[in-house]
């Protein structure tokens, strides 16, 4: 199983092994020239997950020049390694115009700094610039190396001038303010780590699109030799720097704790270290107990023990199946072990005991007596039960247990959801088909690619927003010019059976099928592998979807007014009652709105959908079905939620802001008095023939052509991906999913929140507004929040428009893919109309007539606004 | 005048602009005789097949075939000095001549450029060709020993140098960095062209193209069409693309891929198609254009134009094909940190 973390990413993780200075390891292979194995150990960073590989051959008793030429040579030969871009890594330049004379792609150097003053500095700069590369500033200047905070942004900010001043693009710009040893015994010292953190925040915002980096390991200097310690400052510290804006760091990746597992005593400890929070009047300083704290784990693992239950004293296999069913990790690697011992070969427990237990899970899974957050957990206890095993099969040299089949999944390029598809994956899995999971952003090139190379059974692709659906038809068609035959799987929120039938089916001759949620996943993928039964299952589906295209092809399609006959039509909307201009106009922004308001205002029935639990909460925790499972998810949730609150894992960014407007046609044209420029939001028209005398709405029905006001608004969840990418490597599917399920919620949360206080305070036409959260929940409140994307604006290109206007990228972290999803992930933006008629709707089909109109109304050509409009073209 | 670079720039707003084609096949045509080709240089090796030696001993030649291009609709002419470096000539024991050649190459494609301007008043360019020599940067040639390499950067560099200076010297305007099956031989020409401008006293625009070696969309050095692309964007190149290697069919997704990525003009000129058993490329020229123009009709192209096989006839169907076409709007690219291995690798804002 593989699991290719995706390019792009908010923490970049720098493999630090192959640097003599920090790992003895690798220099004792350099200094016996012994470069084979000091590949290897570059090839085990990057399998490790490292994005970018430091390599460092600072040593006295090298050639270090000679060294880093021979390295960077023998890498770049090797295409699992060179995939990833290097940093070059000296204290000397001539080492890094060495290393960059042999590295082809863009790499970063580490580092340059005015320790020399600025015409060396300058000089660097320039043949940086010549070679293509980025490049790690150290904050570092004729005087010395910066130590405060205040000496640090002076540093950074005049390099800064400097080099955008001779052309220098500032994103290449890469700041290393310098992480020094804390907890040294020396006062001076304990402010260290507060004041790297503070400094970063501030030249974060006079330094724009700059990065920050640093080595981790100085910071526990004076803990060295005591692992457990230095792994948890490690933690804590990238815990408040991380938000603060450092965004990769020299680390190793496989050792660093999740920060909720820290014994809480030893946290603490190293928090009032880092943050240097002196107790008045306390006669030990934070320094002092953590030193003390610190020799109660000399030379120990912090993983505690615990006591024996009772059916730890089952015979083995009875405890393996015990475990996969109930989830339970904490003893399953000693079991497998034991289960090892006592069987011929490794792979024989893979293919018994564990796949029974397996088989067990899947059949109480099938006949609905487990769900899928149970499944889950077992899926977790099974990966770590075959990671512990894996290393003896290879030993053995014996094949890999044969798995029922081979999937490979992605979520295609431009959409970045992968919660429905992680599920999916689990599920496979549990029912024995090996995983190839290509992350999130795929392109069709890497999907036939990684499909092919690894020979797999089928392809399975997810996807949540509108346009995603595009790419899956062109991943389908490159499948097709590819000449491949195997089966490809559908799967996500806004895919569906019709447009599989009409647009992906036609566009590949072998077996589509389109997979409603996870629990038929494992129907379909068995069907599609059975030797006796795969025929006739594809033949059924097949038939289906020509059915699907002949009744549409008839006279299935419901009648479409022409677009004036449709205007003739709007909603007459009693433009009287239209909302006084808002009380604080213009734009208003959030940096970290409190997540315990936003816990207040969760729906949580939409939590237990994501993981096909049914039913409306809060009943569904009484269901005759699903209550059990549903209370203990809750309870998992729960438990998250405190941590996530009382940690801070996560920071809620949001921005709203207000325009004045006037409706133009079906267009909304917003006036920026202030920029002299206006903006068109233009929307879409309802043009199926409506019974009796209903209207064919469009949003812009709810706005005054005379003049009139709307708002905007951006939220986003932020700082999900250090826990998330730490689950993972601790095998951890389900923590990561209810971690990815939980942020979504804030966001949602957020979303309603801020459009309450909006409606009560801001724009401010409803101030005496008293709701309760199921209230809130139901709408039943005055105005919409329409989202671009969303059956009522379903154009998702709108987004763009709407995040230049908010500036969302600036005033709370918000991206857009190319396909225009959000990131980070966990994001809700939308208009606000405040009218009390508002409503929302569905635009549905729209006729070619209206397509064009569009077109022209957003300004881009017909071929672009098909795209975008697919869905609402069928 | 306008630079050159900006004259360029405001004509591919216009329209798509056209390239030349290719210019070996070209040149077998004429069936030249040993005699031709060495001319009374007195050169000690046999000089038949030195296509690039011409200049010096059959300018008549190159200047038709320059002619017949921009007779077709080229608005731009390359200079006939793919392989006018000193490794590819050495095999030819014709060192000594490189500047020679590639001056008067330059002259030569300059003339050209001139008369047809006095014709109809368009303006005509001159692109500096430049290949990638026999030699590579990033992969050994010995499968026991990955490390070990035929030529270095600096080396690879100063032979890129001398070349670019004499272009530069002999009137061309552009620097074609082309046929990169390497990504670091074209960083070294990046950087021999960096160093050409503080010698000649000009900029020298850089037209950067790479060559695929594989359908999925590598160069031999394994970079990826978007990592090739972060790899070069330092330079600022006036164009950046795709030549040789496939034929247009087989180009398609990698053009698409690029024209979406680049904020640099985008330049393709495929081969006429894929060699037939005899190593002779046989697609016709409205085959070849009639696939150019789905780029076009899909805005995905600024200059078209051929490589390999292609023939004049080819660019006079291409330019007929693309008559009224809409030229690839340049897009808006997001600011992010854009490294590259073999794969990219961008950095979140």
């Amino acid at each position: 199983m593989t699991e290719t973390t995706a390019a792009s990413s908010s923490f970049v993780n720098i493999g630090e092994r192959t640097n003599v200075t920090g790992s003895a390891a690798f220099k004792k292979l350099i200094l016996a020239d012994d470069y084979t194995a000091a590949v290897e150990v570059a090839r085990q960073q990057v399998e490790n997950g490292a994005q970018v590989i430091d390599v460092n051959m600072d040593e006295g008793l090298l050639d270090a020049e000679y060294a880093m030429t021979t390295f960077l040579k023998l890498i770049a030969a090797e295409p699992d390694i060179a995939r990833i871009p290097v940093m070059i890594d000296s204290s000397k330049w001539s080492v890094i115009e060495a290393g960059l004379k042999c590295v082809p792609g863009k790499p970063i150097v580490n580092s340059i700094s005015m320790k020399e003053g600025e015409e060396p500095f300058l000089e660097h700069a320039r043949k940086c610039m010549a070679y293509g590369a980025a490049v790690v500033v150290m904050a570092f200047d004729e005087v010395g190396q910066a130590d405060t905070k205040e000496r640090k942004i002076e540093i950074c900010e005049r390099a800064y001038k400097l080099l955008t001043g001779i052309g220098f693009p500032p994103e290449d710009i890469i700041f290393d303010p310098n992480i020094f040893a804390v907890a040294t015994g020396i006062e001076e010292h304990d402010n260290y780590a507060v004041d790297f953190i503070e400094a970063v925040k501030e030249i974060r915002i006079r330094c724009p699109h700059a990065h920050f980096s640093g080595g981790l390991s100085n910071l526990s200097f004076s803990f060295r030799g005591n692992e457990v310690v230095r792994r948890a400052m490690h933690s804590v510290f990238l815990y408040y720097a991380i938000p603060a804006g450092l965004d990769m760091a020299i680390v190793n990746a496989g050792q660093l704790d999740v920060y909720d597992t820290i014994d809480p005593e030893l946290r603490l400890a190293c928090e009032d270290v880092i943050l240097n929070r002196k107790v008045e009047g306390e006669a030990e300083s934070p320094t002092e107990r953590l030193i003390a704290l610190a020799e109660r784990y000399k030379g120990k693992d912090a993983a505690q023990e615990k006591a024996a239950e009772e059916w730890r004293g089952w015979e083995v296999r009875k405890r393996l199946e015990h475990a996969l069913v109930k989830g339970i990790d904490a003893h399953i690697v000693a079991d497998t072990e034991e289960m090892r011992l006592a069987m011929d070969r490794p792979i024989e427990v893979i293919e018994g005991p564990l796949m029974d237990g397996m088989n067990v899970v899947g059949d109480l899974f099938g006949s609905g007596k487990m769900f899928l957050p149970q499944v889950v957990k077992s899926a977790r206890v099974m990966k770590k039960a075959v990671a512990h095993l894996l290393p003896f099969i290879e030993a053995a040299k014996e094949p890999g247990a044969k798995g029922k089949g081979k999937v490979v999944m992605a979520t295609v390029k431009g959409d970045v959801h992968d919660i429905g598809k992680n599920i999916v994956g689990v599920v496979l899995q549990c029912n024995g088909f090996e995983i190839v999971d290509l992350g999130v952003m795929v392109p069709w090139s890497k999907i036939l690619e990684a499909a092919n190379e690894n020979d797999a059974d089928m392809i399975g692709l997810s996807g949540l927003i509108t346009p995603s659906l595009d790419e899956m038809v062109t991943v389908a068609e490159e499948m097709q010019r590819a000449g491949m035959t195997m089966p490809l799987l559908i799967g996500g929120a806004t895919t569906s059976k019709v447009h599989t039938a009409l647009r992906i089916d036609p566009a590949y001759q072998g077996p589509v099928i389109h997979v409603l949620d996870a629990s038929r996943a494992v129907g379909v993928a068995t069907s599609l592998v059975s030797d006796t039964g795969r025929d006739a299952f594809v033949d059924g589906y097949k038939s289906e979807y020509e059915h699907i295209r002949d009744v549409r092809a008839g006279k299935g399609q419901s009648v479409l007014l022409s677009i004036e006959e449709a205007r003739a039509n709007y909603y007459d909307a009693y433009l009287s009652d239209k909302p006084a201009p808002p009380l604080q106009p213009g734009l208003h922004r959030f940096d970290d709105w409190s997540l315990e308001d936003l816990r207040e205002c969760i729906d949580w029935t939409p939590f237990f959908r994501a993981w096909e639990l049914h039913g409306t909460w809060p009943s569904i925790l009484d269901d005759e079905v699903v209550g059990e499972t549903a209370v203990a998810l809750k309870a998992d949730a729960d438990a998250m939620l405190d941590r996530i609150i009382a940690e801070k894992w996560l920071t809620a960014r949001g921005v709203c802001a207000f325009w004045p407007c006037a409706r133009d046609g079906d267009s909304v044209t917003i006036h920026l008095a202030d920029e002299e420029r206006h903006v068109t939001l233009p929307f879409l028209r309802q043009q199926i023939k409506k019974s009796r005398d209903r209207a064919n709405m469009c949003l812009a029905d709810f706005i005054d052509p005379a003049g009139d006001w709307i708002g905007g608004f951006a939220v986003g969840i932020h700082g999900i991906e250090p826990y998330s990418d730490r689950f993972r490597a601790d095998k951890d599917d389900y923590s990561d999913i209810l971690l990815k399920a939980l942020a979504d919620r804030f966001a949602e949360a957020f979303a309603e929140r801020l459009h309450q206080h909006v409606r009560t305070t801001l724009w401010g036409y409803a101030p005496g507004e008293q709701l309760t959260n199921e209230a809130l929940i139901k709408e039943e409140y005055r105005g919409i929040r329409p989202a671009p994307g969303y059956p009522a604006c379903p154009d998702h290109s709108l987004k763009p428009i709407l995040f230049d206007l908010l500036a969302a990228e600036e005033n709370a972290g918000l991206v857009l893919t190319e396909s225009f999803a959000m990131l980070p992930t966990a994001a809700v933006s939308g208009f606000y109309f405040g009218h009390p008629e508002s409503q929302y709707f569905g635009v549905a089909r729209i006729g070619s007539d209206q397509l064009e109109d569009y077109a022209a109304r957003r300004g881009v050509d017909l071929e672009t606004a098909t795209r975008w409009l697919r869905p609402n073209l069928d | 005048m306008t630079s050159a670079r900006e004259a360029l720039q405001a004509a591919a707003k216009k329209r798509i602009l056209l390239t030349d084609g290719g210019w070996g096949t070209q040149i077998q045509l004429k069936k030249l005789t040993e005699a031709c080709y060495a001319g009374n240089l007195g050169l000690s090796h046999d000089q038949k097949g030195n296509n690039d030696i011409l200049a010096l001993t059959r300018p008549d030649v190159v200047t038709a075939i320059g002619e017949s291009y921009l007779a077709a609709g080229s608005d731009i002419v390359s200079t006939n000095t793919f392989s006018a470096n000193r490794i590819s000539q050495a095999d030819y024991g014709a060192e000594a001549l490189v500047a020679d050649i590639n001056h008067e190459s330059a002259r030569l494609g300059r003339a050209t450029a001139e008369k047809y301007e006095a014709l109809d008043g368009r303006r005509r360019f001159v692109a500096g060709a430049v290949g990638p020599t026999n030699k590579t940067l990033s992969l050994s040639p010995d499968v026991n020993n990955p490390g070990f390499r035929e030529i270095d950067f600096d080396e690879l560099k100063d032979v890129y140098l001398e070349q670019v200076v004499a272009l530069a010297e002999g009137g061309a305007d552009f620097i074609l960095i082309e046929t990169i099956f390497d990504t670091l031989n074209a960083k070294a020409g990046i950087a021999a062209t960096l160093e050409a401008e503080a010698k000649v006293g000009r900029e020298l625009p850089l037209m950067i193209s790479m060559t695929l070696t594989d359908l999925s969309g590598r160069n031999l050095s394994g970079h990826t069409v978007e990592a090739f692309w972060y790899a070069v964007r330092h330079a600022k190149p006036l164009t950046i693309g795709l030549n040789c290697s496939f034929g247009a069919a087989q180009l398609r997704p990698h053009v698409k891929v690029l024209s979406e990525l680049a904020d640099a003009l985008v330049m393709v000129y495929p081969n006429a198609g894929l060699p037939n058993e005899l190593g002779e490329y046989d697609e016709l020229p409205d085959t070849t254009a009639g696939l150019v123009r789905e780029w076009a009709e899909h805005g995905q192209v600024n200059i078209l134009g051929g490589c390999c096989g292609s023939t004049p006839a080819h660019i006079a169907a291409m330019a007929k094909a693309i008559e009224g076409l809409a030229p690839r709007q340049i897009p808006e690219v997001p600011v992010r940190t854009r490294l590259a291995g073999l794969e990219p690798f961008t950095m979140a804002a």
